[in-house]
């Protein structure tokens, strides 16, 4: 079994169970801000006087609670981090928008799901701030298009967390920000001993225990480590559906069957053939990017055209820009002279969650091979006596890069096409609802 | 023949509980908040069913309306249901929650809560405002205090951070200046 469950990613009405888990998860959030207090605004303003810091203090337990289980439950391989919703960052919207959160918070006393579990118990202050937050959220959308732009671009990071900002394996910052948040409390308990006034000597010892047990759990995270590549490219597995026809009359019958990444390729489910991956590009479902991993001399000699270079050595740069946002119908077909490079990029980029990976059958040679025959501009180019494996199998007297015919070749000439039609787009999430929405 | 006295509980009625200890508070819901990524790979929100709530007014008012707002068409365009995410049950589901923990604990009061120097008028006007000031913002950062703050500070999102320091110093550094409010 892999976490998440992949029936309760996103809500469908197809599925309506996902409703009431996502009920249910809503719930337990709703009681548990109202039991610790936070249905009062009073309760929250106290935290910007000094005078009881619950507010951070709740908030900064939980994130620690929930940080030390999560990368826990993933370094043990339970958890596939790459399912996991990580905020993209938009750094100078987010800076801002953050200050008026900040704002309103301080001005209205309530935050949106505090404010939640205030009207839900009466408090009239609460329904008053949620009315505002219907107004609020309604002038945002009108204002938008004003700073679309802005909105949309400004310090764009994509999926970016901390251990990659820092440099640090992801266990350390793990440590490091319980590290930060133990210390926080301590300075929270001294402001309130000093500016509210608090007996402190009546708070509980077992504290001090749960802050044991925290950063014990904490260096077990960084004892654990993160699974590698290779452990996670081990335990994928594929769903695939396959129609057998029957007699005229009897309606197909469809098989959904589950491969291992090792049985995709063996049994080249994931080899597209040149001819579907040139059609890709003509077909209103699906979003096909091409993804060249030959070095940059091979790709500047020749290459489809549309397609990126990113070199086999430098693919796992560019796995969090792929699993960032992209959309659910985007297909990436992988490339190399030929197959090698290519099936390792696969392998390299299926392990990381990216999804939609296909791979050119026979590579650039074998699309030469096929669009090349009636190009006339190819007229210069021999081919290699005795290609090394997956070495380009032709002479390019120039690099030309993409000004050949049959780098672009002509979708009316190319109208009709058959071939055997492997890819099967597997829809993700929807990314747009993800966050906050 | 005694008898006892009859004790009458009305569900509005119930003996008043005192809050769970901050600490412990934080324990559950960091491991509601887990449970949701091991579950869903979704955290937690909010904020964003505001919006989704108003596209669905506005598509019933106005589809045209929506066909020229880009931010609308994204969550309504078409024959997209606004409705049909993640976030608009967990919206219900936590103002249910806080309605069972509030008739649970026997918090369940018509009331208004204030600093003491300010009326309930007054009050009410600085609730509403807030709440307008707050959702602008929390649209712009895209997520609030559970999306941003909660949900993307534990999966060490640096967007995250950025966001969760900015409502702090935003509240940090209006706090004395709307002192009367509170104090």
């Amino acid at each position: 079994m892999s976490f998440p469950l992949p029936e309760f990613i996103t809500v469908s009405a197809s599925n309506p169970w996902t409703y009431v888990v996502f009920g249910v998860i809503g719930f337990a959030f709703g009681f548990t801000l109202e039991m610790s207090g936070f249905g009062d605004s009073r309760k929250l303003a106290a935290q910007f006087y000094f005078k009881e810091l619950t507010v951070l203090k709740v908030m900064f337990t939980a994130i620690v609670t929930a940080m030390v289980l999560l990368f826990g439950a993933v370094g043990l391989g339970i958890l596939n981090f790459n399912q996991v919703w990580v905020n993209p960052t938009y750094l100078w919207s987010g800076i801002l928008g953050g200050l008026i959160m900040g704002v309103g918070f301080i001005i209205g006393g309530f935050c949106p799901t505090t404010s939640l579990a205030s009207a839900s118990t009466g408090k009239i202050d609460g329904m008053f701030f949620i009315l505002g937050g219907f107004v609020g959220a309604a002038i945002f959308a009108e204002t938008e298009p004003l700073f679309t732009n802005w909105y949309n671009n400004a310090g764009y990071y994509g999926r970016l967390t901390l251990d990659q900002v820092f440099h640090l394996p992801v266990g350390v910052v793990v440590l490091l920000v319980v590290l930060m948040a133990l210390f926080m409390f301590w300075g929270a308990e001294q402001l309130e001993r000093i500016v509210g006034k608090k007996d402190m000597s009546r708070e509980p010892k077992t504290r001090i225990i749960g802050a044991g047990v925290l950063l014990a759990a904490a260096l077990a995270v960084v004892f654990i480590g993160s699974p590698s590549l290779e452990e996670r490219y081990q335990k994928l597995t594929f769903t695939r559906t396959e129609t057998i026809p029957q007699l005229e009359g009897q309606p197909p019958i469809v098989n959904t069957i589950t491969y291992t990444a090792d049985e995709m390729l063996s049994k080249r489910l994931v080899f597209v053939s040149p001819a579907e991956a040139f059609k890709a590009k003509y077909n209103q479902a699906m979003n096909p990017v091409y993804l060249d991993v030959r070095s940059e001399a091979d790709y500047n000699l020749y290459h489809i055209k549309g397609a990126v270079n990113v070199p086999l050595e430098r693919i796992e740069e560019v796995v969090p820009v792929l699993l960032t946002e992209p959309p659910a119908n985007t297909v990436f077909i992988v490339m190399s002279n030929d197959e090698i490079a290519a099936v390792q990029a696969w392998k390299i980029l299926v392990a990381s969650s990216v999804p939609n990976v296909y791979i050119l059958e026979g590579g650039v040679n074998n699309w030469i091979a096929f669009f090349g025959k009636e190009d006339e501009t190819l007229a210069g180019v021999r081919p290699a006596p005795n290609p090394a494996p997956d070495q380009l199998a032709y002479i390019f007297p120039a690099a030309l890069g993409n000004r050949y015919e049959s780098c672009d070749p002509s979708p009316i000439k190319y109208e009709e096409l058959e071939f055997e039609a492997k890819i099967q787009l597997q829809l993700k999430r929807d990314k747009s609802g993800g966050g906050c929405g | 023949m005694t008898t006892a006295p009859v004790t009458k509980k009305s569900i509005f009625k119930r003996p008043e509980k005192p809050y769970v200890h901050p600490y412990l508070g934080g324990v559950i819901l960091g491991i509601v908040l887990f449970l949701a990524f091991f579950l869903t790979g979704n955290g937690l929100g909010s904020s964003g069913a505001t919006s989704r709530i108003d596209a669905l007014i506005v598509d019933a008012i106005s589809p045209s309306h929506v066909d020229n707002n880009p931010y609308l068409l994204k969550l309504a365009g078409g024959d997209k249901n606004p409705l049909d995410d993640w976030i608009v049950p967990v919206f219900f589901g936590a103002l249910l929650g806080g309605f069972a923990s509030g008739w649970f604990n026997g918090r369940l009061k018509l009331t208004t809560t204030k600093g003491p120097n300010i009326s309930d008028r007054t009050r009410w006007l600085m609730a509403f405002l807030g709440g307008v000031l707050f959702l602008y913002g929390a649209r712009m950062a895209r997520g609030c205090t559970s999306g941003q703050a909660l949900s993307g500070g534990a999966t060490l999102s640096a967007g995250s951070w950025a966001v969760m320091f900015a409502i702090f110093g935003g509240a940090y550094g209006l706090a004395y200046f709307v002192r009367k409010l509170w104090n």
